[in-house]
């Protein structure tokens, strides 16, 4: 089997968001990238079915050079081989024509893997672009995946207010999140994992042109919240008459 | 020219998602002189839309359509908004409209952003903010295609009533059903009757303050008494305390209600980035150094097992009047 896992390098997320150049540009400095949090799911995903069923797991990435840590932390926790895609993403759209240009020249992958929102630019868009471009099925918001058989497979998909069963077949693309597998079985790198990452494979392929389809002018952070009102434990019918007449909330 | 709208039911009503963006709709296309349409499968009660300003609504009524599939409905939507002339098509931010979001936005060729908060600016250019970096930044964000799909973030619009004399129109879109062959939904595990946390207009969360499972009891009943949903912190969910569909936070839920009353939770930023789009936060924690008390509007320092069943006499008294 192969698993074709989709990785975003994002911001670590206890940062503090800045922006620099007229606040065209999110502020790099200082920040530690790791692994996307809803990507981690499903790379432990990757590394359980490689373990039970044997899988080939190729992690891809479409970055600059400067991502090139975070994948190698991808191939200690168990990638067999990385992609990188030279290329700042400048749009989901853009990221998604690279992604997909990748899958349609390999056409070999049984399942790929992503995670349902990249907690950067929270887009939640990439996986499912791709899954438009290349026809392949797709299900989002994946909490828990059970392979039945060489091509059936279960899935369970988060929907409003609980959850939704899925029969399906391979290949297939997912968005992944919490669920996918328990939290205690998250892997992180171990000093053998890491031994061995510096001598798999990661190959750098140029991109393919494609326009943007979006632009970001500009950056502005959130107002900031105005002082908080603190009410006395024993006088809480003023957070009452706070709640009603002045936030009119209840 | 038309904006088109997605309109998503709940039991077969009009969703409230719908009305908000049937608001934005029309405030948009009040300033642009344009119309609104909306495409809905299954909508029982599709002349309710009228109230908030749309023109007209395709309503669609293939059995097979009412049941939600991302392929079949980008389908559906895409081929409504072909015929009709649309070329912004806006999309709610339930789970069922991010998942469809990317498939439709393939199919229209169309720019596609996340997470809109704002009306398109009046200038040449289209651009809308949307939130990115999990709340934490503003992206001024232009399209550049002539087709647009936007996907409004939970709560930032009002339903707002603007009432029109609009008109119902059978619609039987263009759809290849048979990807619903290879997407069969073998079982589905609800929640019934209770408020769902990403509709909720107020939430009452609680965090490892609490001490233990056994103490969630008035939690359930300050909720109950608000008609609030109730929500909790990751590690109360990965302790096993509550369900795991009730953390929020960046990793979690990420919820906007109108109200959210956190207790016994200290604020950590992975916390907040899910609940700071609220439009009101009240905490209540014993330490009044706790980093909540930094982005909470209102604020009791105190011990939630004294202030909580308080808190609830007090509201019910107030509810009674
Ligand atoms: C250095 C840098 C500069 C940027 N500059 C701009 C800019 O100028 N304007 C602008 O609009 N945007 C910019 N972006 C944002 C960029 O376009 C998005 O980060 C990226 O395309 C993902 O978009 P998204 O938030 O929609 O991801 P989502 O759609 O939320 O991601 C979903 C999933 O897709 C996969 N995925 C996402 N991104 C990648 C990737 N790069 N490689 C492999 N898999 C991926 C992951 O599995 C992820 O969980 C920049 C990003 C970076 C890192
Ligand atoms: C990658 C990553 C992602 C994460 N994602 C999330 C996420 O999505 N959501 C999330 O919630 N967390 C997330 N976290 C965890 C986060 O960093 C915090 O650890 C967590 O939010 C703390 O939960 P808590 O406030 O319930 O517990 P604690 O931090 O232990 O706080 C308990 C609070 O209760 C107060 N308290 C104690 N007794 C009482 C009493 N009797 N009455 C009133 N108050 C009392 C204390 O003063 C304290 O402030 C993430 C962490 C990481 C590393």
């Amino acid at each position: 089997m192969k698993i074709l896992f989709l990785m975003s390098s994002v911001p670590d997320t206890t940062s503090k968001i800045n922006f620099t150049d007229n606040d065209t540009k999110f502020d790099e400095s200082g920040i530690q990238f790791v692994i996307n949090p809803h990507d981690e799911f499903g790379l432990t995903k990757a590394v359980q079915i490689k373990e039970k069923n044997g899988a080939e797991i190729t992690v891809l990435n479409v970055g600059t050079a400067k991502t090139e840590p975070v994948i190698r932390k991808v191939l200690a926790i168990g990638a067999d081989k990385a992609v990188r895609i030279d290329a700042e993403p400048l749009d989901s759209y853009f990221t998604a024509v690279q992604i997909a240009d990748y899958i349609k020249k390999h056409n070999d992958f049984d399942l790929i893997i992503a995670g349902k929102e990249s907690l950067d630019y929270n887009g939640a868009m990439v996986h499912g672009l791709v899954a438009g471009m290349t026809g392949l099925k797709f299900v989002n918001a994946v909490m828990g995946l059970e392979l039945k058989d060489d091509k059936t497979v279960e899935v369970a998909r988060e929907i409003d207010g609980g959850k939704e069963y899925i029969e399906t077949t391979l290949p297939l693309i997912i968005g992944g999140q919490k669920g996918l597998v328990k939290e205690e079985e998250l892997r992180i790198p171990n000093m053998r994992g890491i031994m061995m990452a510096r001598k798999k494979p990661l190959e750098v392929l140029p991109p393919v042109d494609a326009p943007v389809r979006t632009k970001i002018d500009k950056y502005e952070k959130p107002a900031p919240k105005g002082a908080i009102k603190l009410v006395d434990k024993d006088n809480l019918d003023e957070l009452i008459d706070l709640l009603h007449n002045e936030a009119k909330v209840i | 020219m038309y904006i088109l709208i997605y309109a998503e039911s709940q039991n077969g009503k009009v969703a409230k998602s719908a009305k908000e963006l049937a608001s934005y709709a029309k405030a948009y296309a009040d300033k642009t002189g344009q119309e609104v349409f909306a495409v809905g499968a299954g909508l029982e009660d599709a002349g309710e839309l009228f109230k908030y300003g749309v023109n007209k609504v395709l309503t669609v009524e293939n059995e097979t359509l009412k049941q939600f599939n991302a392929f079949a409905h980008a389908q559906m939507v895409a081929d409504a908004a072909k015929k009709n002339d649309a070329n912004l098509v806006l999309i709610s931010s339930s789970n069922d409209a991010v998942y469809m979001g990317p498939v439709l936005a393939d199919l229209l060729d169309a720019g596609y952003v996340s997470q809109v908060i704002s009306l398109p600016e009046e200038s040449d250019t289209f651009i809308v903010k949307r939130k990115v970096f999990s709340n934490k930044g503003i992206a001024y964000t232009e399209v550049l295609t002539d087709n647009k799909l936007l996907r409004i973030a939970k709560n930032s619009f009002e339903v707002i009533e603007k009432p029109v004399e609009g008109t119902l129109e059978k619609f039987e879109p263009e759809v290849d059903l048979s990807v619903y062959d290879e997407y069969k939904v073998v079982k589905v595990d609800k929640a019934t009757g209770k408020i769902s946390l990403s509709d909720a207009d107020i939430v009452v969360s609680a965090g490892r303050g609490l001490k233990g499972p056994e103490n969630w009891g008035m939690i359930e009943e300050l909720a109950d008494v608000l008609g609030a949903a109730t929500a909790c912190s990751k590690p109360v969910a990965d302790l096993g305390w509550r369900p795991h569909q009730e953390h929020v936070g960046q990793t979690g839920k990420q919820i906007a209600p109108n109200l959210y009353i956190a207790v016994g939770i200290s604020g950590a930023i992975q916390h907040l980035a899910g609940v700071n789009g609220s439009k009101n936060m009240v905490v209540i924690n014993n330490d009044p150094e706790a980093p909540f008390f930094k982005a909470a509007d209102y604020g009791v320092v105190g011990d939630a097992f004294e202030v909580v069943p308080k808190l609830i006499e007090k509201i019910k008294a107030f509810k009674k009047q």
